[in-house]
């Protein structure tokens, strides 16, 4: 009985909730939410926006917060597009990704380098910083969209599971770039949750100090931490550009903030120390749930920026209410 | 001082590798309309980074009551009024727009004193909430043409200075004078500084908390008004790259951003070596050999360098001063 109260209490329980009762009103209104094809949809826009929330959640937890991974994400995936074409390269997409994930670990690494070894705030660093990269970027690498992929990556994009096809013709599954949310869910999930590593990563949000008086590295831990979201954000760009099926260097800079807000829906709290894989997965769908179905109730798209503003600001809300931090009105910041 | 030091380098640096453009009256007359807009918003987020927060709200508000301005003013422009009914016209677009910013101020505030959320959070939400609102009343297209006199806030000159700069000017001054000569401004600094123990001492943290969103809303409001008045139109979206530029300004300009300290002259002289930095870019691009590698985007690196730059600077110096 206690333990199903502590479930019933806890923030992901109901994030769930609020998923299911959404699902269910939208599938009332318009019956065509629950047809595979819009269900795998559904998985297949969560995929380049959870990624990148894993990757935000990390930071959320060590007590940081990152902007510039979007601009990492457009910088990795243009520049390996461009040399992987280069190259004639037309082997298996595996190398693109490894190629774009290092790229970025490479990225977050200069972000790591000026928040441990400075101590500078790293909402600051993380906005001069996605500033250069993107300056960089479309400065001295390139402004024109790559349309003709390299091979692997189109066929990455064709590739999906459960492949059945509907009898007007029509070849659903699930996408490929899907389970690659999935698997670096769960590698977070152990992460966090079995390793050291990851406790220390706590550590670090709740507070620096008794984190670094308990033995942790905090400079080495910062460059794990800022590497690590770089690596995952080169990944998510990839994704991106393979879903897309060309590599605009103009892309996904401009949804970082959507991004935080699916971490923070999932109950990442912003001051660190607090928020979990299997939240963040639920804000991501939450979030992903609301922008793709406003067409099938017939909202006008234009609502769309207005509601999604108005879940960040009611969810933070209750959240905030239930911080023990909220002193006399003083948000802990 | 430190600062005042950058801005006359880039402004020599890029004279020296402009002769004969920069250091001219028609470039420094086309930046006095260029950057005041931008000054203004860094007003409002130094504002609230100097209690510790941070308002991302700024740039989104200021569009959504330059909307309703322009709202009133195409109304008068379609109706052709002379004389008293053009004035009042004026008047109530400038009281919408104030009204509100008045109120996305208000929500801000409430959000963040009352509900405790963090400022950061709360005014992301309202950044979407805000657009959203200006999305909806809009559906995206741009509200334009209004009578010819409400060019003047925006493109206007008054005792031969442009009108944009005289109003950035005058609201430079008010936030000086408030931050360093009222016992708001200092009340503002020690919330920054550290909100629990300003707490515990008696301060109405909530309250002070309320008016600097106000404050900085207000401030949004302004720009808003000059922004439609400049460009002629207003868009729900006009100006979304001033929001990173704003918090850039602020903190090249000395505002700590762990809260406590900032002053309207630092955002001044900041908002003006970026300008003469961006202004000398753009005619660098006349120049043989290096024009071509310079566009918008060597813009973007610049100011992002410069930024982290500045904080290396910043970090070093200030160990120095500590041993």
């Amino acid at each position: 009985m206690d333990r199903l109260s502590r479930i019933l209490h806890r923030h992901e329980f109901s994030l769930a909730a609020v998923l299911v009762l959404l699902a269910s009103i939208i599938a009332l209104i318009n019956p065509a939410f629950l047809s595979p094809s819009n269900l795998f949809d559904l998985c297949k826009s969560s995929a380049v926006l959870g990624i990148f929330a894993l990757g935000v959640l990390i930071v959320l937890l060590s007590g940081g917060i990152d902007i510039s991974f979007t601009a990492v994400a457009a910088l990795s995936m243009y520049v390996t597009s461009k040399v992987l074409l280069a190259a004639d390269y037309s082997g298996s997409v595996i190398v693109a990704f490894v190629v774009a994930g290092c790229l970025g670990l490479l990225l977050g690494l200069f972000n790591a380098f000026f928040i441990s070894c400075y101590r500078l705030p790293t909402l600051i660093v993380t906005l001069g910083s996605a500033s250069v990269f993107r300056g960089f970027l479309l400065a001295f690498i390139g402004t024109k969209i790559v349309t003709s992929l390299p091979a692997g990556m189109v066929d990455f994009s064709k590739r999906s599971l459960f492949a059945t096809t509907l009898p007007g013709g029509e070849t659903i599954g699930l996408s490929a770039s899907f389970l690659l949310f999935v698997a670096a869910a769960v590698a977070v999930w152990v992460l966090l949750r079995y390793t050291m590593l990851g406790k220390a990563i706590y550590a670090l949000g709740g507070n620096p100090e008794a984190a670094e008086r308990a033995g942790f590295n905090i400079v080495r831990l910062q460059f794990f931490i800022y590497g690590l979201v770089g690596f995952l954000s080169g990944m998510a760009g990839m994704t991106h550009a393979c879903m897309m099926r060309n590599a605009n260097p103009f892309d996904l800079v401009g949804t970082e903030l959507v991004v935080i807000a699916a971490a923070v829906l999932g109950g990442a709290s912003i001051t660190g120390g607090r928020g979990t894989v299997i939240g963040t997965v639920l804000g991501v769908f939450l979030l992903v749930t609301i922008n793709n179905s406003l067409i099938l109730l017939g909202i006008p798209s234009y609502w769309q920026k207005v509601l999604v503003g108005l879940v960040i600001v009611i969810s933070t809300g209750i959240t905030a209410r239930r911080n023990p931090r909220a002193l006399h009105g003083v948000a802990a910041s | 001082m430190r600062l005042l030091i950058i801005t006359v380098a880039v402004l020599i640096i890029m004279s020296l590798l402009n002769p004969g453009r920069f250091l001219t009256y028609r470039n420094f007359a086309s930046m006095c309309y260029q950057f005041p807009e931008l000054g203004i918003f860094a007003l409002a987020v130094m504002l609230s980074l100097v209690t510790g927060g941070i308002d991302l709200s700024v740039v989104s508000a200021g569009n959504l009551t330059g909307l309703l301005a322009a709202l009133i003013l195409t109304r008068a422009a379609a109706a052709d009024p002379s004389g008293p009914m053009l004035a009042i016209y004026f008047a109530a677009a400038i009281v919408a727009a104030f009204a509100a910013g008045i109120l996305c101020g208000w929500i801000n505030g409430v959000l963040i004193s009352r509900f405790a959320i963090t400022p950061i959070l709360a005014t992301l939400g309202t950044m979407q909430l805000f657009m959203g609102i200006a999305l909806v009343i809009t559906r995206g297209h741009a509200v334009a043409g209004y009578p010819k006199a409400a060019q003047f806030i925006g493109n206007g000159t008054l005792a031969g200075l442009p009108v944009p700069l005289l109003i950035f000017l005058l609201l430079a001054c008010l936030v000086q004078v408030m931050l360093s000569r009222t016992r708001l401004g200092l009340h503002l600094c020690l919330v920054g500084t550290n909100p629990v123990a300003a707490c515990f001492s008696g301060l109405d943290v909530r309250r002070l908390l309320s008016r600097t969103y106000l404050l900085t809303a207000l401030l949004s409001a302004v720009a808003g008004l000059v922004i439609i008045s400049r460009t002629n139109s207003a868009k729900a979206d006009y100006g979304s790259s001033y929001l990173l530029q704003a918090v850039l300004v602020a903190i090249l300009g000395g505002v700590n951003p762990r809260g406590g300290f900032g002053s309207a002259w630092g955002v001044l002289l900041a908002v003006l070596s970026l300008q003469f930095l961006s202004s000398g870019l753009n005619m660098l691009q006349l120049n043989e050999t290096i024009g071509p590698y310079i566009n918008n985007f060597t813009k973007e690196l610049t100011w992002g360098a410069l930024l982290l730059l500045m904080m290396v600077v910043n970090y070093c110096c200030g160990r120095r001063r500590a041993r």
